[in-house]
């Protein structure tokens, strides 16, 4: 009968389809699972057994030890200090460079005169260029100013290259706004500050989240600019992370290794799995109008 | 006082004496509040890529200086084995790693739209990577590609004793690992993009097309992912923007070894300006690479802007 062997023919469609996506989120947790297993065996363990056994007589050292003990170069106080760091350096930046693009993104889209488009165009080309071209103006620029390896200065490097990205997603965000409630503010004799606060801003919630997720996330993530502009007191966990990883005195100990990434990495994961939702939507409300 | 003015005065502030002046203020404050990005952007992008060709063209070593030597920073540059490698490793990397992580996401996208169960929760797992510092992501595939401790050992005990993984050891294979790790990171990322895209897609299109008779396939290929365009266009410059910032991923993972064989411009850069005290050598590796992909992202960017405001 052709009726079953379509629903035959469809059952097992629908079963290869499922094999493959969950083979492929095994694939995507793999990573994941193999540090944290790593990161929970003692040396001895890790020597003998293989990457995806699972620990057999779990131990807290290896995260004690990364968090406390571990030698990031010369200095052997784990990774905290840098862990408060990189919050410390996080935060001023988020927040300054997600206003600062909030109230360019109104102005590139609601308040447009001549030249702004060509100016957006120019913000966007920033947005893009590989940082190479600006790494070492920058840092002669940071020591005039006296705030080379300080924290001030990362949040300064971070804002101000974070500005682009900022005002594109708000930029894309408020165009999608009907003009008309702009208008009908101006109509009711609203300025210019007056409009933003009283009616663009309460409609900004999505694009919001979205920017602060991003941001956090690349300015929490960020490497390069930490490991050139930082100091010995002013660098961020992913510089520990990479010279903890890269100490070559003594034994290896990966397991230490494998506690330390995930602790430079929970922050951001644990604002993927609360706020997960809120960038998929964001992702559909804003940046993808191009 | 003519009536335009007059107008003017009664909409915008009836309390306020000098109507012109704040009316004046007003259709200043947009340019006024922009103006500090404007300076900015002036400054620490235009500027400073200024700047460092100015310094390309200099003798500067350990510390910049302004005597000026030509193009002898660039011939010294385009002379260096290492800097080709450099180059053609970050072609191989950006073609490979954008190619396979649009194709994969969009793959993973079209399977995660046919109404799946679990589909929020394998979409979490998918898109996790991209929360990841590229410093993590690398320290984790080290662990897992180093053939001592990762696969080639699992393999060896699960009794595969031939099996043989050496790339991250391997200088003509080591490229390769950064791809897989930064494939790893990303495509869930445009498997979201995508999948926003593909919700966004009006159901009676679909509909009418398979009225028509044509397979689904058809129609993904011909109707959906063409829809999609301005979606592949956002993806292509994320990925290479990331691919731009895979020095971390580099540094992480292989460190440019064995020997120069992983080196990208980023890490050839960073080496030679702030480790070998070369100046002038890494601030014309820098201005190459800027433009070479101005020589790429421009025209796209451009065509792109000009196609949606007209659109």
């Amino acid at each position: 009968m052709p009726d079953t062997s379509l629903n035959l023919n469809r059952l097992f469609s629908r079963g290869l389809l499922y094999l493959v996506l969950l083979t492929f989120a095994a694939y995507f947790l793999m990573p994941l699972l193999v540090m944290l297993f790593a990161s929970f065996k003692d040396l001895s363990e890790i020597r003998a057994g293989n990457l995806v056994m699972p620990p057999l007589d779990p131990t807290l050292e290896p995260w004690r030890k990364a968090w406390s003990e571990a030698c990031t170069g010369i200095e052997c106080n784990g990774i905290k200090g840098y862990f408060w760091n990189s919050f410390v350096i996080t935060i001023p930046a988020v927040i300054l460079s997600s206003a600062i693009g909030a109230i360019n993104g109104y102005v590139l889209s609601k308040w447009r005169f001549k030249g702004s488009e060509l100016f957006f165009f120019c913000l966007l080309v920033g947005c893009f260029i590989p940082f190479q071209a600006v790494l070492l103006p920058m840092a002669q620029t940071l020591g005039w100013m006296g705030i080379s390896n300080s924290v001030v200065g990362l949040i300064l490097v971070h804002t101000i290259y974070g500005i682009p990205f900022t005002t594109l997603f708000y930029r894309n965000y408020y165009v999608g706004l009907p003009t008309e409630l702009i208008s009908a503010a101006k109509l009711d004799g609203a300025g210019f500050f007056t409009t933003f606060w009283r009616i663009v801003l309460p409609l900004s919630g999505p694009i919001i989240v979205v920017t602060l997720i991003w941001q956090f996330t690349n300015i929490w993530n960020d490497f390069l600019f930490g490991v050139i502009y930082s100091g010995p007191d002013s660098k961020p966990v992913t510089v520990a992370l990479n010279n903890l990883v890269n100490t070559s005195t003594g034994v290896k100990e990966y397991n230490v290794d494998m506690a330390a990434a995930i602790i430079a990495a929970l922050p951001t994961i644990i604002v993927y799995v609360v706020s997960g939702k809120y960038f998929l939507r964001g992702l559909m409300a804003g940046a993808v109008k191009g | 006082m003519n009536t335009k003015s007059l107008r003017a005065k009664s909409l915008d502030s009836p309390e306020t004496g000098d109507s012109g002046f704040t009316e004046r203020l007003q259709s200043w404050l947009p340019k006024l509040v922009l103006s500090p990005t404007i300076l900015i952007t002036l400054v620490f992008v235009y500027g400073f890529i200024i700047w460092s060709a100015v310094l390309s063209f200099t003798k500067s070593r350990l510390l910049p200086n302004y005597d000026f030597v030509g193009l002898a920073n660039y011939e010294k540059l385009f002379a260096m084995d290492r800097w080709q490698v450099a180059w053609s490793n970050l072609i191989i990397f950006a073609v490979l790693f954008i190619g396979v992580a649009i194709v994969l996401g969009t793959l993973l996208a079209v399977f995660l739209d046919q109404k799946i169960r679990m589909e929020g929760a394998i979409r979490t797992i998918y898109l996790y990577p991209m929360a990841l510092s590229l410093i993590v992501t690398g320290t984790a595939w080290k662990w897992i590609l180093n053939p001592d401790i990762g696969i080639e050992k699992l393999m060896h005990d699960l009794g595969w004793t031939s099996f043989q993984f050496d790339w991250l050891i391997n200088p003509d294979m080591s490229i390769y690992t950064v791809v897989i790790a930064a494939v790893w990171q990303a495509s869930g990322f445009v498997m979201a993009m995508m999948l926003a895209g593909l919700r966004g897609v009006d159901g009676s299109i679909i509909q009418a097309a398979q009225l028509d008779g044509a397979s689904m396939l058809k129609i993904y290929w011909r109707i959906i992912l063409p829809i999609m365009r301005p979606i592949y266009f956002s993806a292509f410059i994320i990925l290479s923007h990331l691919a731009i910032k895979s020095f971390d991923l580099v540094l992480a993972l292989t460190a440019g070894g064995p020997g120069y064989s992983s080196e990208l411009p980023a890490t050839f850069m960073y080496q030679f300006t702030f480790s070998r005290s070369q100046i002038g050598v890494g601030t014309a590796s820098a201005i190459i690479t800027l433009m070479g992909f101005l020589a790429i992202l421009v025209p796209y960017l451009y065509s792109e802007h000009r196609g949606t405001r007209h659109a």
